[in-house]
């Protein structure tokens, strides 16, 4: 299958930190993958990259068969059109109430009538268990809520690919529960949406990712599906499922 | 004397001219990225969408919200100046001037750059705080995310807002201005309002009023656009907000006073 994003030998340094060393992977149309790795490994960076959010120092990002990075600003505002993305701190506006922020990129791009738009964002709020909220702002919710605010952000639009970044981090089980289901449940629903997680969860990675790929150093240490990750035998990805400190990971 | 700081020693002329040169080169990076954003908000005034109800809100916001302050603002500084002109024009029995002088300063250069330092403190503070707090909780790159441009959805409304609303507000403290000036002379140097008026129409000319409504609107596009630069670039959580806030006011105001000598130099000698 032909991947819809591929980085090609992707680097990426903040001040003196290589966070992207050389990256090269393909993400497969139409599943769920889940980039995982320890903190600190470039996974944020790299779906800041994916979005075009940020520019690599060198390599290239193909998107589509199109090379992203050479982009200019009015192109890359097209093309983020197709994206959804769910920020780890879910970053809601904070002025503005929650059915504004679920409106929010309906109302900028969707030419339709306000009640449709509307009908809309009640209709995910549902979705990720939170129906009737639209008038409360951000600061009177739990930080569970906010976040399935705006993955309700995320999903209105009905984006080709769906980014979530750390989407489990900070609830409760059963939420965390409903979010992984909910992420299964679009991708069964929608055959073409891509959907691509970063996560330290691992369990849930290995229940509904896909394809997984591993991050260390920069770099892609491995991918392939959960099969093929519990069998795996580098040591690296070893310790990190096992979750112990000793072992050949580095820890900065 | 060791052969180490001996080598220290001459390569000191080196360190002064690496130093000086980096920070020149990074002064004319930040100047070349301000040019940039600047004349990309100049382009999203003209590019749809035009976001007329976020310019009604931020019009809302600097200007109604700023009134009373303006107001009372004004009055001080029309009364400390006619006080100030009054002691020492009576010197040489010319407290009837009173009016004219204050006035003509009010609209020349006080009332816009006090405007400008009023609005600086109370909006434009409040604009970098806003949208540095957006920055560092990412919900600037989720503006972005989801193909909406922070400068036309943050900027472009307060920088048209600014435009229309300063040179107002600068109309307004003109005429406050006169009014405090006007009650000091009244009640402290028993100058009738004939003559106060008298004077005024005698000195003052349409463009005396005119150069102070255009360095108004010169000034708003520089508070507006500094302030929400350094808001769109702060970073470091709530210190790099508050940061950014102190650089935004002090970098206003500087900048407000190196363009007000520039234009008043042109107004001047042209």
């Amino acid at each position: 299958m032909t991947p819809i994003i591929e980085f090609k030998d992707v680097t990426k340094t903040f001040g003196k930190s290589r966070v992207l060393n050389h990256l090269n992977l393909a993400i497969p149309r139409g599943r769920i993958n889940f980039i995982i790795g320890k903190s600190g490994e470039g996974k944020s960076v790299t779906i800041k990259h994916i979005m075009g959010l940020l520019k690599p120092d060198s390599g290239q990002i193909f998107v589509d068969g199109e090379d992203i990075t050479k982009y200019d600003i009015d192109q890359l505002r097209e093309y983020r059109k197709n994206f959804g993305m769910l920020f780890q701190n879910a970053a809601l506006f904070d002025s503005i109430s929650v059915g504004e922020n679920v409106l929010f990129p309906l109302a900028e791009h969707k030419r339709q009538k306000m009640s449709v738009m509307l009908d809309r964002v009640e209709e995910v709020l549902t979705q990720v268990g939170l129906p009737n909220m639209q008038h409360k702002y951000p600061a009177e919710l739990s930080t569970g809520q906010r976040k399935r605010v705006g993955l309700a952000r995320a999903l209105v639009t009905k984006p080709r690919v769906i980014l979530y970044d750390e989407p489990t981090t900070g609830m409760d089980p059963l939420v965390s529960e409903m979010i992984d289901q909910l992420i299964v449940q679009l991708s069964r629903e929608e055959k073409d949406l891509t959907s691509i997680v970063i996560s330290h969860d691992l369990k849930a990675a290995l229940a509904t990712g896909e394809n997984l790929m591993f991050l260390y150093k920069g770099k892609l240490a491995l991918h392939g599906s959960a099969a093929d990750f519990k069998t795996s035998s580098d040591l690296v990805v070893r310790q990190f499922f096992s979750g112990k400190v000793e072992g050949p990971m580095e820890f900065l | 004397m060791t052969e180490i700081t001996r080598i220290q020693i001459q390569l000191l002329p080196v360190r002064v001219l690496e130093t000086f040169g980096s920070s020149l080169i990074s002064t004319g990076r930040g100047f070349y990225a301000f040019g940039k954003y600047f004349l990309e908000t100049v382009r999203w005034c003209f590019k749809p969408p035009y976001r007329w109800s976020l310019v009604f809100a931020q019009m809302e916001f600097i200007g109604n919200q700023s009134l009373v302050v303006l107001i009372g603002g004004a009055f001080a500084i029309g009364a400390v100046f006619g006080l100030q002109i009054g002691s020492v024009f009576r010197v040489f029995q010319a407290e009837s001037m009173l009016g004219a002088i204050t006035t003509k300063a009010l609209c020349e250069e006080m009332a816009p750059f006090v405007t400008t330092v009023l609005i600086t403190g109370r909006a434009g503070a409040a604009m970098t705080a806003e949208i540095a707090t957006m920055r560092v909780n990412e919900q600037i790159d989720a503006m972005e995310a989801m193909a909406v441009d922070p400068i036309s959805y943050l900027v472009m409304p307060r920088f048209i807002a600014g435009m229309f609303v300063m040179p107002l507000l600068c109309a307004v403290c003109i005429f406050v201005g006169v009014i405090g000036s006007y009650s000091v002379g009244n009640l402290l140097f028993d100058i009738d309002e004939g003559t106060f008026v008298a004077k005024i129409a005698q000195l003052v000319e349409p463009k005396d009023l005119w150069r102070g409504i255009s360095k108004a609107f010169a000034f708003s596009t520089l508070v507006t656009t500094v302030c929400c630069h350094f808001g769109l670039t702060a970073s470091g959580g709530a210190r790099g907000v508050g940061e950014a806030t102190t650089k935004a006011v002090v970098s206003s105001l500087l900048a407000t006073l190196f363009v007000d000598v520039i234009m008043t130099y042109f107004q001047v000698m042209w």
